[in-house]
């Protein structure tokens, strides 16, 4: 399978990605890793008249300590998240869930801020910085803005992220010595998940759920209980509250709803424990 | 601001020789090696990024060569399996299959070769588990995968005692 045909262009910076999107307007897609947008291209389900090659900025490959938050650049691949000792001390989350994503191979090439881009509510890591309540930096035309996770993703494989726009940075709150937990469910191991969940314990609680919706779905009902006081398995009752779970060949919606509850469980039962994995 | 153009002229360094073609911008990577290369080493499973058949090292590192373009790899260094062996030599992962029998029909042996050679080179000797996990991406119908983990095991250590020699 080979992709339509297409114009090929390559950034030296993000200012200068910007202004070839600005240019093609919607005709234009980036490239980072290219492991969304590739398949898809091959499939004939995505056919761009341009692609921005924005795989040579490895200035914005990068993971730094940035205070209250760990800072990642919007070019860092997945394989960089999973082996990020910045990470693993203070978003220990992120970097268990970063190495759940396809295989090895794919992990040499994805990057965070594309899956992100993507949108895909069945990947793991638009749940994952859902659950952590991180801040995409988008720059356009008229420079950077943030937006929050919770704004981010709006519908399937839709964000709101502009078309001439380009994510520079992933910000995530540290959550030091907070418990967590990431629970994915798939039939073999480089699969999707077919229900996955994400969950960060403590004074400020999140949880969010993969495959559950038409986006990564925030269980607000959970974390409500959670900071009543609720125990694990109480607040996992809850945790397909407000999804509207898709059917294929894997599940029906009845048995997505009851995974999320069963790995809600789990993942809380651990989170819940304390920091110790 | 780069031109932008259906064609692009790619230079890859494959297997350490100097490459330079003008080829369709849409020209896969794995396109790039059989057919204008001429290195029919590197096979096309899936198509699909799930199989791993097509796995090559770009920068030392395993990546699938059905979902990277040519024009990704431009400036960039490419091995596959006919660049392993020194000579007559096999390298010692290659070695270590043919050893422990760790192939049947070989259609998925490349990639697996190159996908264990990234893994032993970020890791070290790796252990079965590690081994079972980390070939995660690459698929064999034949085997049951029994005899591919203990070559990788064995190819694992081999690469290590040769490396801190």
């Amino acid at each position: 399978m080979i992709p339509a045909k297409f114009s090929y262009t390559r950034a030296d910076s993000a200012d200068d990605a910007i202004a070839l999107l600005a240019r093609h307007g919607d005709d234009a897609k980036l490239l980072a890793g290219g492991h969304s947008l590739l398949p898809l291209m091959k499939l004939r389900l995505a056919t761009p008249a341009v692609l921005v090659d924005i795989g040579s900025l490895r200035d914005l490959s990068y993971i730094r300590d940035a205070g209250d938050h760990v800072a990642i650049g919007g070019l860092t691949r997945h394989h960089d998240v999973e082996h990020s000792d910045v990470l693993g001390e203070h978003v220990p989350l992120l970097r268990e869930a970063a190495g759940h994503v396809g295989d090895p191979q794919v992990r040499h090439r994805g990057t965070l801020a594309g899956s992100l881009a993507h949108g895909d509510p069945a990947s793991d890591l638009p749940a994952v910085v859902l659950a952590l309540g991180g801040t995409i930096v988008a720059r356009g035309p008229g420079g950077e803005r943030t937006i929050a996770a919770s704004e981010f993703f709006q519908g399937f494989l839709e964000t709101a992220l502009a078309p001439d726009e380009l994510i520079t940075e992933v910000r995530i709150r540290k959550t030091d010595g907070a418990g967590w937990a990431f629970e994915k469910f798939n039939r073999r191991a480089q699969d999707w998940a077919i229900v996955g969940v994400a969950a960060i314990a403590g004074d400020d609680p999140g949880v969010a759920l993969v495959n559950m919706g038409s986006t990564p779905v925030r269980a607000v009902t959970v974390e409500q209980r959670i900071r009543a006081g609720a125990s694990a398995a109480e607040a996992a009752e809850a945790a397909d509250n407000g999804t509207d779970p898709p059917s294929d060949l894997n599940a029906t919606p009845e048995f997505r709803r009851h995974l999320a509850r069963v790995l809600t469980r789990r993942a809380l039962t651990r989170a819940m424990q304390g920091a110790a994995q | 601001m780069p031109s932008e153009s259906e064609d692009v002229t790619v230079a890859i360094v494959v297997n350490g020789e100097p490459t330079t073609n003008t080829v369709e911008a849409r020209t896969l990577l794995v396109h790039y090696l059989r057919e204008v290369v001429g290195l029919t080493g590197t096979n096309i499973g899936c198509d699909t990024t799930s199989c791993g058949a097509c796995t090559v090292l770009l920068d030392g590192e395993s990546v699938k060569s059905c979902t990277v373009l040519a024009a990704q790899a431009d400036g960039h260094e490419v091995t596959t399996i006919e660049g392993l062996a020194r000579g007559d030599t096999f390298h010692p992962m290659q070695e270590a299959f043919r050893e422990h029998h760790g192939l049947q029909c070989g259609y998925c042996t490349p990639g697996m070769v190159m996908a264990a050679v990234s893994l032993a080179q970020e890791r070290g000797s790796l252990t079965e588990a590690e081994v079972r996990i980390g070939l995660e991406g690459n698929l064999c119908r034949c085997t049951g995968y029994h005899n591919i983990v203990k070559a990788v095991v064995a190819g694992s250590a081999a690469m290590n005692a040769e490396a801190s020699k």
